[in-house]
């Protein structure tokens, strides 16, 4: 491999995954690179066993079904195997069992610790307490860090590199992680300008906006897409997070605020796609689905190679 | 170290231990508080409120005897005292005198705000602990939620209903 991989083997062995600002560019493109392998692994059906032998955990005590099963066919499909939960009622955290002595359980046992859920920090917490590597895989409102790394991969694949686009990010700013991860990840190349389009209650929080100043992410506010749409190569969509809402009278006045319908999508460029961290509501219209600029799916089955390539450089077994 | 000072004489001088001077008027109480200071750990304890201060027209002023605080335990009450001074006597004398500064990290003093962090889950024995990402105005962060902790609503955790 390239010259870049040679300086940076290891970047990711026995690392905690915790948040996308702690990687670097070129982390990433090491990291691409081991997921295009896997992706003509996958295609030519000749995938190495290279976690054969290698236990997974899988703690989400949040429901998941996307990333979870991301994860298990990654880890499966290298001959690797999983244990976990997913959900808080399944196992004796019910009973009281602390965070922390859950997360013990699974460090004696399994090789890596994926980590989801509703408090923010908790994978941080995980990784403090395990000596094995943590990977979060989304802890409440705050960091999706592999999220973010398949969809910088989608962007890279579509358009060839991150840099020079305009993006917008359409949506909940304020609760979902997945937004605010792609636009933390954002801040590591070179966007012309990123729009963040969201109703007023749903804004990027103080926090988000103070990394993303101090990063010199070249972002500006819109209340409405139409007004943009046309300059934008990257629209990225999340539904709004019902879930982390305090106050379910909040979500009832922000709840349909925002929708892509063909006619959007129409009046943007040819060369416009559109992305979102799945699963969708309402805020796509179906008839999008179909339409070239839906990139969604195509994003969608990145997850799997790209985490194939994230679990065997941490563990230290992908050659290349 | 000059002329004693009519406060000092209020109480009377001690042997070895740190006189914490120089506090914002009212603020000698939360100061003890943020060092964890009971009264029960069987040290001398003075308290001095609300005495004439040039620099800052009143202020408290708090002597713990026969401990001598070193600077890492003592700062944190920089988020509420910023003027204060650290005095460690010895033998009756000033032997070192510093101004405090805010810790670059500051442990388990502070709450986080955000309900849903998990230094707030229950049944955790964990500390919170948050990184000062600007001194004026004196801003924290959380490390493990991120949440940003402003100058007053430090000052209105650890004051309580003080202020
Ligand atoms: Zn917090």
């Amino acid at each position: 491999m390239g010259g870049l991989q040679a300086g940076s083997v290891g970047a990711f062995k026995g690392r905690d995954v915790i948040s996308i600002l702690d990687f670097t560019r070129s982390d990433l493109e090491e990291l691409f690179e081991a997921a295009d392998w896997f992706r003509r692994r996958l295609l030519d059906g000749n995938v190495p066993k290279l976690l054969d032998g290698r236990l997974v955990a899988l703690a989400f005590f949040e429901p998941s079904t996307r990333t979870r099963l991301s994860f298990e066919a990654a880890a499966k499909r290298l001959g690797g195997e999983t244990i976990g939960f997913t959900s808080e009622e399944a196992i004796s955290v019910a009973k009281g069992e602390s965070f922390a002595d859950t997360i013990r359980m699974l460090d004696a046992y399994a090789d890596i610790i994926v980590v989801r859920h509703k408090y923010e920090g908790a994978a941080l917490y995980a990784a403090e307490v395990a000596e094995k590597p943590v990977v979060n895989a989304g802890d409440g409102r705050q960091h999706h860090p592999t999220q973010a790394m398949i969809d910088l991969y989608t962007v890279k694949l579509l358009f060839g590199s991150p840099d020079g686009l305009v993006y917008a990010v359409l949506g909940d700013l304020r609760y979902s992680r997945a937004a605010i991860s792609f636009l933390y990840g954002l801040t590591l190349y070179k966007p012309k300008r990123v729009y963040l389009v969201s109703p007023p209650q749903l804004r990027i929080r103080e926090e988000v906006e103070m990394v993303l100043r101090e990063r010199g992410l070249p972002y500006r506010e819109a209340s409405d897409i139409t007004e943009v749409i046309e300059e934008v190569d990257v629209l990225y969509v999340v539904r709004i997070q019902r879930e982390r809402f305090p106050d379910p009278m909040e979500y009832e006045k922000v709840r349909g605020s925002y929708r892509v319908t063909p006619e959007l999508v129409k009046k943007g460029k040819p060369t416009l796609r559109i992305l979102h961290p799945l699963p969708k509501v309402d805020e796509i219209d179906p008839r999008v689905d179909s339409m070239p600029q839906a990139a969604y799916f195509f994003q969608a089955s990145l997850g799997v190679p790209l985490r194939m390539a994230l679990l065997t450089m941490i563990l230290g077994v992908y050659a290349g | 170290m000059g002329p004693v000072p009519d406060s000092e004489l209020l109480v009377r001088k001690i042997r070895e231990g740190t006189v914490i001077d120089h506090i914002p008027a009212g603020r000698a109480l939360a100061v003890l508080r943020i060092l964890g200071i009971t009264g029960r750990e069987g040290f001398r304890v003075a308290v001095v409120m609300n005495v004439e201060s040039r620099k800052l027209g009143r202020k408290d002023i708090v002597k713990v005897e026969g401990r001598l605080l070193k600077p890492h335990e003592v700062d944190v009450i920089a988020l509420i005292a910023p003027t204060a001074t650290i005095n460690i006597v010895k033998d009756y004398k000033v032997v070192e005198k510093r101004r405090v500064k805010i810790p670059r990290l500051v442990e388990g003093v502070l709450k986080c705000k955000n309900p849903t962090c998990i230094t707030r889950k229950k049944g955790e024995y964990i500390r919170s602990r948050f990184r000062l990402v600007s001194e004026k105005p004196v801003i924290l962060q959380c490390v493990y939620c991120g949440t940003l902790l402003h100058e007053d609503e430090i000052l209105a955790q650890v004051l309580g209903e003080q202020e």
